[in-house]
């Protein structure tokens, strides 16, 4: 071991702690957590590649079946009709399945304890967390709507309208996740029971909200229980963009109902926000 | 309690779970620079006490001042200045050494250079590995180095050398006293009672949550315990003596022949602290029958 430089002591000021430190630091933070993600065999599996598998298996298994027709009497097919559930899907996946296990095990393993002991604020990690989940969505999307395109011959809409409302519906759609992903993360008492407390909460969820079944072939009861929650819009809105015109007939009220879509994420948005503001610490003081 | 060449006051701090008295009034300082060591057996309040000072726990009662502040109400410029290694944390990141030391290096605001760090903690080997990979002593070693990364003028040590193998062991102890040359302070919690006094200045010991000793580490203990003990071997038993005047005594003992095995011992830090402890357990057990 060699010796170390000679140190000052002097004391630290308080300038430089401030806002950009947060922010420099909340970017440092997006780039440790991408690498490790993509380090993560288990996560990049489960939460990333997840939709597309589904998507190819769906494609494949149903390619013989009807999904109904365009206005122009034109069959849709079943990678047609399975990629806006799965593009609503890996927002969750993204978002709330991958954010809330990763939290529960940091929590469970010493992760938050660390850093708790550390000058990195809060808010940083919380930045790093979100920009890992932008970041690792929107590759799982371009991924689907790849290979959607060139496997599976799914034309994509050329109007810029359609994709302003995927860009919102997107984004609005991923932070929502995580941020409920963080509030859920308090859930599971130790790290190792995370998947069992989560994946169940996920997969019910996708199944009742036009995910895996058509929405429209579900009795009443369920698709009101099913639009309480967010994902029934996200994937409603992912299906204005992706499904030909006239398809919203199949729809509740016969429309995408867009505005709908909007309100109930953003209710959810708060009441993740209020969730996180109130549970979240770095550690259970005197656990 | 604000003297400024202290870097910790700790007054009659007190912590208690329900009725279980964890840390019950313990009292001490660390002066700047200084290395202190905190000795006492598996749950008598030495980890609790630590983490009252690096801001984890909460404390029941009792005054408390780090760096100057408490560490209950002190903020991120605060926790700039301090390093700190946890007893055994199980995460396995996906980070390599290098990785992890050069991000958490962005934490403060003067670190140390990266390069150097994993040189002095004896990794240069290793920088290019995931430290989910490496073994539980180096992983140890990259909690020491994370501790010492951001140039911290307060580092705690808790338990830092578990799972280290001897030479290991030495390497620190050799960077321990490079960190104390530089005027860092430290606080370490250990059960090698070598190394307390291979890098202590001055130790306290606790027991039950209560400080049973504290003082410079060559004068722990009463007088009597630091008496020096002769020893040796009479017709195969083992005989021993305690006397301040050991030379003498084994003049005494060659002038009737060769004694066998004969050795001159000063108590060592171990036998003091386990007089230390064994005296207060017999004096809790004394009042628990009186009680």
């Amino acid at each position: 071991m060699t010796t170390m430089t000679t140190m000052t002591t002097t004391t630290t000021d308080t300038a430089g702690f401030g806002l950009a430190r947060t922010l420099r630091l909340g970017v440092s933070r997006v780039g440790y957590e991408v690498r490790g993600y993509f380090r993560q065999g288990d996560s990049v599996f489960f939460t990333f590649l997840f939709p597309l598998l589904m998507l190819s298996i769906f494609s494949v298994a149903f390619g013989e079946s009807e999904f109904g027709f365009d206005e122009a009497g034109a069959a849709l097919t079943a990678a047609e009709f399975y990629l806006p559930g799965m593009l609503a899907a890996g927002v969750l996946l993204s978002g709330l399945q991958n954010m809330s296990i990763d939290i529960a095990l940091e929590k469970g393993d010493g992760t938050l304890k660390r850093l708790a002991g550390t000058p990195l604020p809060v808010v940083s990690y919380f930045i790093g967390k979100i920009g890992q989940v932008l970041v690792t969505g929107l590759l799982q999307a371009a991924l689907l709507l790849l290979v959607a395109r060139f496997a599976f011959g799914v034309e994509l809409p050329t109007e810029p309208e359609r994709w302003l409302v995927f860009a919102w519906v997107f984004l609005l759609g991923v932070t929502t996740c995580a941020i409920l992903g963080i509030a859920l993360s308090a859930v599971p008492r130790t790290g190792k029971s995370a998947t069992a407390v989560i994946i169940p909460i996920v997969l019910v969820l996708q199944f009742i909200s036009g995910v895996y079944l058509a929405f429209s072939d579900l009795p009443e009861w369920l698709q009101n229980v099913a639009s309480v929650f967010p994902l029934k819009w996200l994937a409603q809105g992912m299906r204005s963009v992706f499904l030909p015109e006239g398809f919203e007939v199949l729809e509740r009220g016969e429309t995408w109902d867009l505005p709908g879509v909007a309100l109930v994420t953003l209710l959810w948005l708060v009441i993740g926000l209020i969730f996180c503001r109130l549970t979240f610490r770095w550690i259970r003081k005197d656990s | 309690m604000t003297d400024n060449s202290n870097a910790v006051e700790v007054r009659g701090l007190r912590k208690t779970y329900g009725a279980f008295a964890a840390v019950d009034g313990v009292t001490f300082d660390i002066r700047r620079g200084e290395t202190f060591a905190l000795l006492g057996p598996n749950g008598a309040g030495k980890s609790t006490t630590i983490e009252i000072l690096e801001g984890y726990r909460d404390r029941t009662g009792g005054e408390v001042r780090v760096l100057g502040e408490d560490p209950q109400r002190a903020g991120i410029p605060w926790k700039a200045r301090l390093g700190i290694v946890l007893q055994n944390t199980g995460e396995s990141p996906n980070a390599t050494v290098r990785e992890q030391l050069s991000h958490f290096a962005g934490y403060y605001p003067r670190p140390r250079d990266v390069d150097e760090v994993i040189a002095a903690v004896g990794l240069e080997e290793k920088a290019g590995t995931r430290i989910r990979k490496l073994s539980g002593g180096q992983r140890r070693r990259v909690d020491v180095a994370l501790g010492i990364i951001g140039r911290p003028e307060l580092l705690f040590l808790d338990e830092p050398t578990t799972g280290f193998d001897p030479e290991a062991r030495r390497q620190f102890w050799q960077l321990i006293r490079s960190l104390k040359d530089e005027g860092t302070t430290i606080l370490l919690t250990t059960h090698y009672l070598d190394e307390a006094a291979q890098l202590g200045d001055r130790a306290g010991v606790i027991a039950n949550g209560r400080l049973v000793a504290l003082g410079r580490i060559d004068e722990l203990g009463d007088a009597q315990s630091r008496v020096p003990i002769v020893r040796w071997r009479e017709a195969g038993v083992l005989r021993e003596e305690r006397t301040t005047t050991p030379g003498t005594f084994v003049a005494r003992l060659a002038a009737a022949g060769e004694p066998e095995s004969v050795e001159i011992v000063r108590p060592s830090l171990e036998d003091i602290y386990l007089t230390l402890i064994a005296e207060h357990s017999a004096e809790r057990a004394h009042e628990g029958a009186a009680a």
